[in-house]
């Protein structure tokens, strides 16, 4: 072989091996879906999957599982945290890019850093020992004659604190790609610093913020370990901020250990944890096709 | 040399009608004068001791070589240069008599008195009515008949009515990229200022598109002071009234056109025109 040969052939070998390692990752998707529904397969040959989805009752021992407590305890715990964190990570982010001196905001940057790299643990401990008796003291007796303050609204207050550094960094890095001549072609035509943020820096990052929110919003469903000590693991559809809940992570991470000794268990439990990727996939795909339409209305490269 | 400045006049003579207005031009206005002015940035020293007075109703026309601090010194008027980290200036720079960089002066009143015009065209991520309607609103004109005369009105000032009006609210970067940079000095007409400002403004542009600008600018003249930096000495030649040669952070020279293009006095100025270094 010539020299040119071994050079084509190595390059086509190169892009070949890396094809390859793509489609792997690709699959991993599949394997883990696959593996996840032959495992639940029993439950759902017993019971059609609506009635499963939308059953609201959970008696294992009797044979009965519902998921809909679980699902709504994960949709609202999620839904409370992307509330809260997403208005302050928004501000965070904008006045960390726009407005503050490089001094603060390398500092304000690398705590962030630090703070996203926090173990989960350590927030759900410190959601016990601080959040979930400020709501039990101060937030809920204006509402309700009793809570332990172990509720949606505690572990959603947590839950909303763990993502706000992920969010900002995430929001920092979506505006540093808007170019500064644009920012200067609004300044230069007499617009403050805010006009500008507002009508351009946000405008132009529109669809970048959505794809950060949504990637937060992919974590928090997922989160299971700091939720799963505030949120009160009561079995119950949750009618308000003050209601304990029980989400998917929570209810698998607790169960997991005892589920053999049950005819059902293991297959609902596998069947929880389906769902759970089921809801993060739908979510991803709607969002990626919202994302689309953004683009397009304002011909903007997401 | 010679053969092109006889075209650029015989060019001004065609072009030379005033375009009318919206607002009462300021026939006296706006003169720029640059005092003992310095810039840093940084460590570094870009701009030093730079003195050069702005005649009005010229074109100015800032060259030199490049990393000379043309575009910084363009960029110090509007006062678009503070936005940058590290950036120290000192100095004076008095616009009709009053010094910009007096304290009490508010920034965003000076910009309003000075378009841009950037290297690359850049439209505002918005359509290309709100391009225009933004800056406009930005200054207090309200109501939708009003914007929308001023909208028109500026797209016709820079020829480009005829080509967007179906277009109107599609998004401005769909437009070719001469359209945009003309779009961005339509835009930069309505908050009407007294100076345009333009920083290569022809540069990212087809021959074509150049010469639709360079003509806009002739035409402009009647009404506002135009500054504008160039990397194309022909360009100069073409349109400038005034020019002002840098080298190194320093104004070498300063002049009218006739004077500095054609019978340069100092030796780095004659190097340069005559293309030893560029």
């Amino acid at each position: 072989m010539n020299r040119t040969s071994v050079r084509v052939f190595l390059s086509r070998a190169a892009g070949g091996y890396m094809f390859l390692a793509t489609m792997l990752a690709l699959m991993l998707l599949l394997v883990i879906a696959s593996g996840l529904f032959v495992k639940a397969y029993p439950i759902l040959k017993q019971s059609s999957l609506w009635s499963l989805l939308t059953g609201a009752v959970w008696a294992p021992i009797r044979g009965f599982f519902g998921f809909l407590p679980f699902i709504s305890g994960t949709l609202w715990v999620t839904g409370i945290a992307i509330v809260l964190a997403l208005p302050v990570s928004l501000l965070t982010g904008i006045y960390l890019s726009e407005y503050a001196p490089s001094s603060v905001r390398k500092i304000a940057f690398s705590a962030l850093d630090i703070l996203s790299g926090i173990p989960p643990v350590v927030y759900g401990a410190w959601g016990v020992l601080v959040v979930v008796p400020f709501i039990a003291e101060w937030v809920a007796p204006y509402f309700v004659e009793y809570s332990s303050g172990y509720s949606v609204l505690s572990a959603g207050i947590v839950l909303g604190i763990m993502i706000i550094p992920l969010l900002v960094s995430l929001f920092g890095e979506v505006f540093s790609t808007v170019p500064k001549e644009i920012r200067d072609s609004a300044l230069s035509l007499g617009a403050t610093s805010w006009q500008t943020t507002k009508k351009v820096v946000l405008k132009s990052s529109l669809p970048g913020i959505f794809a950060a929110t949504v990637l937060a919003i992919s974590r928090a469903l997922g989160e299971t370990i700091a939720v799963l000590m505030v949120c009160g693991n009561v079995v119950q559809i949750p009618a308000s901020l003050l209601d304990a809940g029980y989400p998917l992570p929570a209810l698998i991470a607790n169960n997991y250990g005892e589920m053999a000794s049950l005819p059902g268990y293991e297959a609902a439990l596998m069947l929880a944890a389906l769902i759970l990727l089921g809801i993060v996939i739908v979510f991803n795909t709607l969002s990626r096709i919202l994302l689309l339409r953004i683009g397009r209305k304002y011909a903007l490269q997401p | 040399m010679i053969a092109t400045s006889l075209s650029s006049v015989l060019l001004r003579e065609e072009v030379s009608a005033p375009l009318e207005l919206l607002h009462a031009p300021n026939m006296d206005a706006a003169t720029l004068k640059v005092r003992n002015l310095n810039v840093h940035i940084g460590e570094q020293s870009i701009l030093r001791d730079v003195h050069v007075h702005i005649p009005s109703h010229k074109i100015t026309c800032i060259i030199g070589p490049s990393g000379c601090g043309k575009s910084t010194l363009l960029k110090t008027f509007n006062r678009l240069l503070e936005t940058q980290p590290g950036a120290r200036i000192t100095g004076e720079l008095l616009l009709n008599g009053e010094n910009i960089y007096r304290e009490g002066v508010e920034v965003i009143d000076v910009r309003k008195r000075m378009g841009l015009l950037s290297q690359r065209p850049c439209p505002l991520p918005m359509s290309v009515y709100e391009n225009i309607a933004f800056g406009c609103r930005l200054h207090g004109t309200r109501g939708r008949r009003k914007v929308m005369r001023k909208v028109v009105h500026y797209l016709q000032a820079t020829g480009l009515w005829d080509e967007v009006r179906d277009r109107l609210h599609t998004p401005a970067s769909r437009l070719s990229i001469g359209q945009q940079q003309r779009l961005c000095l339509a835009r930069g007409l309505a908050v009407e200022p007294e100076i345009i400002l333009a920083d290569e403004a022809t540069s990212a542009l087809d021959p074509i598109s150049s010469r639709i600008i360079e003509d806009l600018f002739l035409r402009l003249r009647q009404q506002y002071t135009i500054i504008m930096v160039t990397h194309t000495l022909s360009q100069a030649v073409r349109i400038a009234d005034h020019v002002i040669f840098m080298y190194l952070g320093r104004v070498v020279e300063e002049g009218p056109a006739s004077e500095v293009l054609h019978h340069p006095k100092h030796k780095l100025t004659q190097e340069y025109l005559s293309g030893s270094f560029s």
